[in-house]
């Protein structure tokens, strides 16, 4: 009995009580880069998307001005949101004075103020994606189009919201699960994977006429396309995953024929690309793909000049450091000091790394970031 | 991307003298036999607590970790001693449950109504007289459902329980016995589940400054559950010898309420579950040296998964398995004090579905034990060795290699003294498990090269217990064990291209150091006031030793609490019975960085029954009442799944 008794303390000595849950604090660390009162952009704003389910989608905040990297800024600048910033980040873009931040599992555009970091509204799109601005007005993808009578053939859509009273104003149907999207003269591009068919993947871009907002044309391209830039010189730049087996991720340019109007596929580059950062004349990129064979990804790093369309290095890295990246998953580049900013996901379910390297590809700094590093946005200095 | 949606998703074989009488099974006479004794929960205590799955039973067991998704139709599964739920094996009336697609079996689906003993053994049950599958877990799970027994002059038994509380619940069960003749028995059990599955539960937090930052409280939607179960046996004895046949089939429809994620309150997500097996035993002593068994069964599982939500990819699957299972096992007695046994046992699966790029898998798996039993004295002694053979076929793509593993283990225990009940023991095992077909197979995040988990465990403990006649105190007992396990090439989740697109690889290490104690006490301090109380605490590290450059390095893995323990205690005076329980479960982390970001609170929560058992001309008649969660905790088992706040249930259960 006493024994029992003993045991009982012994319990209760070790075992801590629960304590009152305190919204997750940020945590503040000095980087390398040192105090630039003068710098513009003043600083960078990192989405880590989670992992699905995880509701760890945060928002974190590299400071040019200060030196030091901000984690988890939202829930500190908005402790009064239940459940915090929310499920699978997806993109992170500025228009104006604020901040989009595109939640792709809580289904909703998270607004807030561009230098604070402050909640102002949020705009419900059901599993939406990415998002891009044009004269006032955002355009996100969404996974999500018409209820059609098959279900098994829902097509995206792309939704228009007003910047100025953040609301849904129209949407326009596309292709199958439309992922990135870019502005290029009159027309929004939009490129459809149809991830949720495999393996009958969509391959083409959707082209939509902006003032009408009407989709005007499909443009085939490849199987399951992701990314969509366009660069100064008029072109587009278009990546596809490929089917994950035997047709390899790819990134292909759309010109326009000269005397026509319309784009089209004018080269296939036949380099497997995830993810890419236009600078200048230069397009940074990163590529990762699983083989079979070897039990383990193939990454690869490079530098495409945009005007001759040839790769003029292959790869950013020059110092070795590459092995430490274990799965790149963004990429981003000083628009003044052509730094290079990497993150890596790791295992997907801790936390990520965020590598800086300079123009000449040798490591700066890395810093601790959320779960799945991705999104990464300049915030330039006010005017 | 959200490509990668996979649905989440005994008995007795004593000296058959001791079983020669339908009427008492003792369970007792067995543990002299015992080299490691038990985790046992049987009868009346089993009865009392406020379990309604044995999934709940097993949190009163050292060294179990629940993984418990909220409410009555949630995902439960439990993993001991941290080694993973794919090295339980779990065996009903004798047999394993097995599931070749992901290896798991949901506890919550095995109700406690007919479930009369329940008992958990570290390493293996020490006996070896049995078919080749017991040896071959990491820790095994035994549910004994009820056997008719009779009283004298009788030859129908009746049980009629209904049951209702919180979440809707309504819970009707019914039990018939009959005496056919002396020698054979037959036995009836159905049950009826019904829940909306709906409680309330909150969300809190406070910013720094001590205000409060949101204090929300929503409802649990999509958590309803419909289900049924029906049971048949016959039991017969023969000369020397006993077997028995049944039929179980276990139907229903869940909602899967899914992660709490902001902006996202409800899912929808269902599951449609049927599992059905026949099975059969068959035990003789042949003659005072040798005895023999036979087991077989027959199994078909259906799950029919179904996401409806229209803001996400419309997935409607449809899985389906079949098992065919015969064993065999040999005992013969050299002499007195030494038994050698051999076993051998077949099984067959096939899993098909109607998914793109399915592989229709089937597995061939031959068994085959040999093992020896030593009592010199005071040491007791038993080694065994397990030949497994595992063959894969499918119908397109590679099939992983064939795999011959030989598996040993040694059990040992050393009475300190004549006159006590005090005794060493140690044991040493090592096991493995199959890549399940998920691992192997599931659309793109299947790796057929997988190689199959390793587990070695090394166990030292101690017992000592004391039985007291007319005193205070009647009996005391208490049990504690050391140990470390080694998981290598655990099977786990690797990401692969990009986009939350993953593969499985065999590239985790694990190393698990815990101590387990254990204490029961009964004493009689009144007349017919008798109480009985039970204490357990598990300490565990738990540190993913994979690889020195991850950030994760020698943490402890998610969801081990370091510290965690319960205690009951129950009274019971003239057919009064009252049961107080508590569950004590410590910090841990929800992710393998132990960070703070990935901190999660400890839980506890304190139950408590009451009833009552009135003596009838008619037979007897038996109210109780529950209340769960007495203080309302409102806790997370698994991050974004919150449990139910306070919730009731009472019971009426007629016997004839």
């Amino acid at each position: 009995m006493k024994l029992l008794f003993y045991i009982s303390i012994f319990i209760l000595s070790f075992s801590s009580c629960r304590k009152i849950e305190i919204v997750v604090p940020s945590e503040y660390e000095l980087i390398g880069d040192g105090i630039q009162p003068d710098a513009d952009p003043v600083g960078m704003y990192l989405v880590n998307e989670g992992n699905m389910g995880s509701n760890k989608c945060t928002l974190d905040y590299l400071d040019f001005v200060n030196g030091y990297y901000i984690r988890n800024l939202y829930s500190e600048r908005n402790p009064d949101v239940v459940k915090e910033l929310g499920d699978v980040g997806n993109d992170i873009q500025i228009y104006g004075s604020k901040l989009y931040v595109v939640v792709n599992c809580s289904h909703k555009v998270e607004v807030l103020d561009a230098k604070t970091g402050v909640r102002i509204s949020q705009v419900d799109i059901p599993n939406c994606r990415y998002i891009r601005f044009y004269r006032g007005k955002a355009y996100v993808t969404s996974y999500v189009g018409p209820v059609q009578i098959d279900p098994d053939a829902p097509q995206g859509a792309v939704y228009r919201v007003d910047t100025a009273s953040l609301k849904v104003e129209a949407k326009v149907t596309v292709g199958y699960q439309p992922d990135e999207l870019t502005v290029l003269g009159e027309y929004l591009y939009v490129a459809n994977s149809g991830g949720y068919r495999a393996p009958d993947y969509d391959n083409t871009v959707s082209v939509i006429e902006l003032e009408r907002f009407k989709q005007v044309q499909k443009i085939p391209v490849g199987i399951n396309l992701h990314r969509i830039r366009a660069d100064k010189y008029g072109k587009l730049w278009v990546t596809s995953r490929g089917d994950y087996n035997t047709i390899h991720s790819n990134l292909y340019v759309l010109e326009k024929r000269p005397g026509y109007t319309e784009m089209v596929v004018t080269d296939t580059l036949n380099i497997p690309c995830s993810n890419l950062w236009i600078d200048d004349d230069c397009l940074y990129y990163y590529s990762t793909e699983w083989n079979n064979n070897t039990q383990s990804n193939t990454i690869g790093y490079g530098v495409i000049d945009i005007r001759t369309k040839k790769v003029i290095r292959d790869s950013f890295i020059s110092d070795g450091t590459e092995k430490d990246i274990k799965i790149p998953y963004g990429i981003a580049v000083h628009p003044v000091t052509k730094d290079i900013y990497v993150t890596d996901a790791k295992n997907y379910v801790s936390s990520g790394t965020l590598y800086c390297y300079d123009q000449d590809g040798f490591q700066k700094w890395g810093v601790r970031t959320g779960d799945i590093p991705a999104h990464m946005v300049f915030v330039n200095k006010e005017e | 991307m959200m490509l990668g949606i996979c649905p989440l998703w005994v008995y007795a074989q004593s000296r058959l003298d001791s079983i020669q009488h339908l009427d008492e099974i003792t369970v007792v006479a067995k543990s002299f036999r015992e080299v490691i004794p038990s985790q046992k929960l049987s009868g009346k205590e089993l009865q009392k607590l406020n379990s309604h799955s044995v999934a709940d039973a097993l949190r009163y067991f050292s060294g179990v970790q629940l993984k418990d998704y909220g409410g009555v139709g949630g995902i439960k599964t439990v993993n001991i001693r941290s080694m993973g739920t794919n090295h339980m094996g779990v065996f009903y009336d004798g047999i394993e449950l097995s599931n070749a697609q992901n290896g798991q079996v949901d506890l919550g689906m095995y109700s406690l109504d007919n479930i009369e003993e329940i008992s958990l053994y570290n390493g293996q049950k020490s006996e070896i007289f049995q078919s080749a599958k017991d040896f071959g877990a990491a820790g095994t799970l035994y549910l004994r459902s009820r056997r008719p027994k009779f009283e004298d002059g009788k030859n129908t038994n009746l049980r009629a329980t209904m049951k209702a509380g919180s979440f809707d619940v309504i819970n009707p069960s019914a039990l018939f016995e009959y005496k056919i003749s002396e020698n054979v028995a037959a036995s009836f059990s159905a049950e009826w589940l019904n829940a909306s599955g709906k409680y309330k539960f909150r969300y809190r937090r406070v910013n720094p400054a001590g205000e409060i930052a949101y204090d929300t409280t929503a409802v649990r939607e999509n958590g309803d559950i419909n289900a049924t179960r029906l049971e048949a046996g016959l039991y017969g004895t023969i000369e020397r010898g006993t077997w028995n046949a049944k039929v179980y089939n276990y139907n229903s429809e869940r909602g899967i309420p899914g992660a709490i994620v902001n902006n996202v309150w409800r899912r929808g997500e269902r599951v449609w579950d049927t599992n059905s097996f026949f099975q059969g035993s068959f035990v003789k002593e042949v003659n005072d040296q040798f005895k023999t068994q036979v087991n077989a069964k027959y199994a078909f599982y259906r799950t029919h998964y179904v996401n409806n939500d229209d803001k996400l990819i419309e997935v409607d699957n449809l899985y389906k398995q079949r098992e065919v299972y015969v064993s065999t096992a040999n005992m013969y007695t050299i002499f007195p004090f030494w038994d050698v046994s051999m076993s051998y046992d077949f099984q067959w699966n096939e899993m098909k579905a109607d998914m793109y790029g399915f592989v229709f898998p089937t597995r061939f798996t031959n068994l085959l034990s040999i093992a020896t039993a030593l009592r010199l004295g005071k040491v007791k002694l038993q080694g065994s060795g397990l030949a497994t053979f595992v063959n894969d076929r499918v119908k397109e793509g590679p099939a992983p290699k064939a795999r011959q593993i030989l598996t040993p283990a040694v059990f040992l225990s050393y009475k300190l003294f004549d006159k006590h009940d005090f005794s060493l023991r140690a044991f040493y095992k090592k096991t493995f498990r199959m890549p399940t077909f998920n691992d192997l197979y599931y659309a793109d995040m299947g790796n057929s090269k997988l190689d199959p988990e390793y587990v070695t465990q090394y166990n030292l403990g101690t017992v000592y217990q004391k039985q007291w006649g007319n005193k205070l105190f009647r009996h005391f007992k208490i049990q504690a064990d050391g140990y470390y396990n080694y998981v290598k090439d655990k099977i786990i989740a690797y990401p692969k291209g990009q986009q939350f697109r993953w593969t499985m690889l065999n590239l985790g290490k694990v190393k698990i150091r815990g101590v387990d104690i254990s204490t029961e006490t009964m004493i009689n301090p009144w007349k017919d006031l008798f109480i009985t109380m039970k204490v357990q605490y598990t300490y565990q590290k738990a540190q993913d030793y994979t690889d020195p450059s991850d950030n994760y390095y020698k943490d402890q893995i998610p969801y081990i609490p370091w510290h965690s323990g319960s205690a009951i205690a129950q009274a019971s005076y003239k057919g009064w019975d009252l049961n107080y329980s508590f569950i004590y479960v410590g910090e841990r982390y929800n992710q393998q960085e132990n960070i703070k970001y990935n901190y999660t609170q400890p839980w506890y929560t304190s139950d408590i029954s009451l009833s009552k058992e009135f003596k009838m001309k008619f037979g007897s008649l038996k109210a109780s009442l529950e209340v769960n969660n007495l203080l309302s905790q409102d806790y997370d088992v698994i991050l974004n799944y919150p449990m139910p706040k306070r919730n009731y249930r009472a019971s009426l259960t007629v016997e004839l």
